[in-house]
């Protein structure tokens, strides 16, 4: 029989990050990077379409603006103000790299105007789903 | 001491390769570009007004009407196609070597360059002839 070693840290130590904001906040740029990406490709493709088959963009227009699709929306919008704050972090940092002494302090910073500017555009974004 | 580069940001690159020293500074510059673009445009599209009311119609008789919009829709259109396709390469260059990485970054190319051909065509068969 084959005895595995016994694991050294609980689950829940386990499921905690202990990568640091750093490492974080590149996880998260690449992430969102890549889902806007994917969202470009679509996005380009739509408004092409709007010009050659008019009735099929009105079509997928009723699924953006959907329940599902304003869900999806809020999340563009939400990698979108994110890739960004923190591109002008990266940006900052790069062109004066004193400030990456202050990298975690930025961040947070970011963090704020993330959740300031964020939250009432997803309210307006959101509202029409319960009729607002 | 403070790092010479950002912990998060990709290194300048070194030495004598001027094209990844361009793509480094270009990156930050379509990058500053698209802060206010894409921002505004997301701000404009999806907060001042709905998407769900902007039909094919109203984009072609409304929206691209005005020359002003073409003109902004298509710069943004190029600064986007760069900047997410570059940044799609660092990606790659990240986790794919070999032919592999060379073929995929090929096909990535071609399929920016179709899509920033297809969204300019849109741009530009709309409404008439830009100026």
């Amino acid at each position: 029989m084959v005895r595995l070693p016994r694991p050294d840290q609980s689950a829940l130590l386990k499921l905690t990050y202990r990568g640091g904001e750093g490492m974080l906040a590149w996880a998260f740029h690449r992430i969102s990077g890549i889902a806007i990406w994917a969202f470009i490709l679509l996005h380009v493709l739509d408004i092409w379409l709007s010009q050659v088959n008019s009735a099929l963009y009105d079509d997928l227009l009723t699924i953006y603006a959907s329940p599902a699709g304003r869900v999806g929306e809020t999340l563009l919008g939400a990698a979108l103000l994110y890739h960004a704050l923190n591109g002008l972090r990266i940006i900052l940092m790069d062109f004066w790299p004193r400030l990456t002494l202050y990298h975690k302090q930025i961040w947070f910073v970011s963090w704020i105007v993330f959740v300031a500017v964020g939250l009432p555009v997803a309210y307006v974004i959101l509202k029409p789903i319960w009729g607002g | 001491m403070a790092r010479l580069y950002s912990p998060v940001g990709r290194p300048k690159p070194a030495g004598t390769d001027r094209t990844e020293l361009a793509i480094w500074y270009l990156m930050r510059l379509t990058g500053l570009g698209l802060f206010v673009f894409a921002l505004s445009h997301f701000l404009i599209t999806h907060v001042l007004s709905d998407p769900a009311n902007q039909t094919s119609e109203w984009i072609a008789t409304h929206r691209w009407a005005n020359d002003l919009w073409r003109w902004v829709d298509s710069s943004m259109l190029v600064l986007v196609v760069f900047h997410s396709f570059v940044g799609v390469r660092t990606v790659l260059q990240d986790y794919v070597g070999g032919r592999i990485r060379v073929v995929l970054v090929a096909i990535l190319a071609l399929v920016g360059v179709v899509l920033a051909g297809l969204g300019i065509w849109a741009v530009l068969s709309a409404a008439g002839p830009m100026p």
